[in-house]
């Protein structure tokens, strides 16, 4: 259950950065994208899956704990 | 791009590996990479951010050399205590040219050594109360400093003191900052953790510190400079044409810079990050927290500093933008003046760098502005997203190196021969005695400042004055000289 950021990049792009892990990956999925549920399945620009459980949209930057899958 | 073939290269680094034995080639072969633009991810070609092999010559530093060494020490204000044995402060003392504005030993400590001096006995019985008594020691003597970080060295760790009690008792006695930081060397594997390490005190010791506190008159136009240690006065050449720009830097992190300036950091609007590797965290704490987004810059060689400033101005409004482009057409004459005296003196020449940082990258632009080009490039403690943007930078069929070891890198140089290296000061002999021009490009080789357009013009006379120096022939003795060149001569 590593802790992850999640904010928007220069691109307006989602991106998502494990500091542990030295990780910083653009989101190229995001299951629920809605204003009130966020979050769910993520899939990375390098192809591994994490999951957030879904809250109501934030304001990013936001650090969440992620489940990797 | 290199004279090599990206199949020359790869040849080259198989042929390096070929000493090694069976384990450690497998080990060295992912940190030894050929450039290849079409990767999107580093990760698929090179492996960083490891520990270094056992027995190879590494030229990594520890966490205590991150955190002290690097994100603390040039914070002039304060007294940073070296906590532990005499020899870690004393040897890296002052060694980083932090340069400052201030009176050494009254308000200012940037090239003083503070240390506690562990004992045996401070070993055995704790070094608590040895700490506290230092603490007490430093308000009495030097009562103008705004606070104290204590440094812990490898037995700090290793003996289990409680320095954050300590810290938090002081803090209340002496109403000042006192900041311990978990900085031991044994942790992690290079210098990198003692960056997150002291990013992480700075975010919870003093960045929240002036959270209730309005009395700062903020502006439109506030930014920061973070991860710019004034190596040479590099945050000064930075900072003159921010403010020419119409911006106010509100703080420097950490050259020149002083507690209160980062206390006032949250009150910014945008943040600059100069050296991504070692501030990353901190900025986005900040923009977690505060809302102030962040950006890399690269003021490093008039093309990427015009770049850069471009993109400063464009989070801003239209006022920043037109004076941004009347600082850029200020300078235009002063930069290719520079460009015109000394490019024909070194077009076409190869370099190879092995630095730590931002500097495997960021200065690659500098080199191209005078038509070198840069044939090798490695990081001693980069990560994953220090070589994803340096894959964009660099040729393909450039050599990228992590962590590279004193055979290898010989090896390399032995065969890729490039005009110059810039690396550190480990290197500089070995490489000046195989009459190979060098630059020191940790801290400038006692030269600098690089940054900024003023900087460019240093850094272009620097690499003139060592590539054009007359002494690279005169390495071998006159009477070892092939007879041709005697005949010549006569």
């Amino acid at each position: 259950m590593p802790s992850v950021m999640i904010r928007r990049n220069s691109d307006g792009n989602l991106s998502l950065y494990i500091a542990k892990k030295d990780l910083e990956a653009s989101i190229v999925a995001l299951e629920h994208s809605s204003a009130e549920q966020w979050g769910g399945r993520v899939e990375l620009a390098d192809g591994s899956f994490y999951y957030l459980e879904p809250i109501a949209e934030p304001k990013l930057p936001i650090t969440l704990r992620a489940k990797r899958l | 791009m290199s004279d090599l073939t990206h199949e020359e290269v790869e040849a080259l680094i198989s042929e390096v590996l070929e000493v090694y034995p069976e384990k450690a080639k497998k080990d060295r072969a992912k940190h030894l990479s050929v450039n290849d633009q079409e990767i999107e991810q580093s990760k698929k070609c090179i492996v960083s951010n490891k520990k270094s092999l056992p027995g190879v010559m590494t030229q990594r530093g520890c966490a205590y050399a991150g955190s002290k060494g690097v994100v603390w020490g040039p914070i002039k204000d304060m007294a940073h205590i070296s906590h532990g044995p005499v020899g870690c402060g004393q040897y890296s003392r002052a060694g980083r040219r932090n340069y400052y504005v201030g009176t050494t030993g009254v308000n200012a400590f940037g090239t003083m050594n503070f240390t506690s001096d562990f004992q045996e006995k401070d070993i055995v019985f704790g070094g608590d109360k040895k700490l506290e008594k230092l603490i007490d020691e430093i308000e009495t003597l030097f009562p103008l400093n705004k606070g104290i970080s204590v440094q812990s060295e490898c037995p700090i760790g290793l003996i289990g003191d409680d320095i954050e009690a300590v810290s938090k008792a002081k803090q209340k006695e002496h109403g000042k900052t006192v900041v311990p930081v978990r900085c031991e060397g044994f942790r992690g594997v290079s210098q990198s953790l003692g960056h997150h390490i002291a990013n992480d005190a700075l975010r919870d010791w003093v960045i929240g510190a002036r959270d209730d506190d309005q009395s700062f008159a903020a502006g439109d136009y506030d930014v920061a400079i973070i991860g710019d240690y004034n190596i040479g006065g590099d945050a000064w050449s930075s900072r003159i044409l921010l403010e020419e720009m119409g911006l106010r830097v509100v703080a420097q992190w950490s050259g020149d810079g002083t507690l209160t300036e980062m206390e006032l950091t949250q009150k910014v609007k945008l943040n600059l990050v100069h050296c991504y590797r070692s501030m990353n965290y901190v900025s986005r704490h900040m923009e977690e927290k505060y809302g102030i987004p962040w950006m890399e810059y690269n003021f490093f060689g008039p093309t990427k500093t015009i770049e850069s400033l471009r993109e400063i101005a464009s989070h801003f409004d239209d006022s920043i933008k037109a004076k941004c482009e009347e600082v850029i057409a200020k300078y235009s004459p002063e930069w290719q003046a520079v460009i015109d005296k000394y490019k024909p003196r070194l077009e076409g020449k190869k370099v190879m760098l092995y630095v730590g940082g931002l500097r495997p990258r960021h200065v690659i632009g500098a080199y191209e502005d005078l038509g070198m080009q840069v044939v090798g490039t490695g990081y001693e403690f980069g990560h994953a997203d220090d070589y994803d943007r340096t894959i964009k930078e660099v040729d393909n069929a450039t050599l990228l190196y992590d962590d590279v070891t004193g055979y290898e890198f010989e090896e390399f140089v032995k065969r890729v021969k490039p005009d110059l290296i810039g690396s550190g000061v480990k290197e500089k002999y070995i490489f000046q005695k195989m009459g190979i021009p060098f630059r020191q490009m940790h801290s400038w080789d006692y030269s600098g400042p690089y940054h900024g357009f003023d900087g460019f013009a240093i850094f272009a006379k620097d690499m003139d004055m060592t590539l054009n120096n007359p002494c690279w022939d005169k390495l071998q003795a006159p009477w070892l000289k092939v007879p041709q060149q005697e005949s010549k001569a006569a």
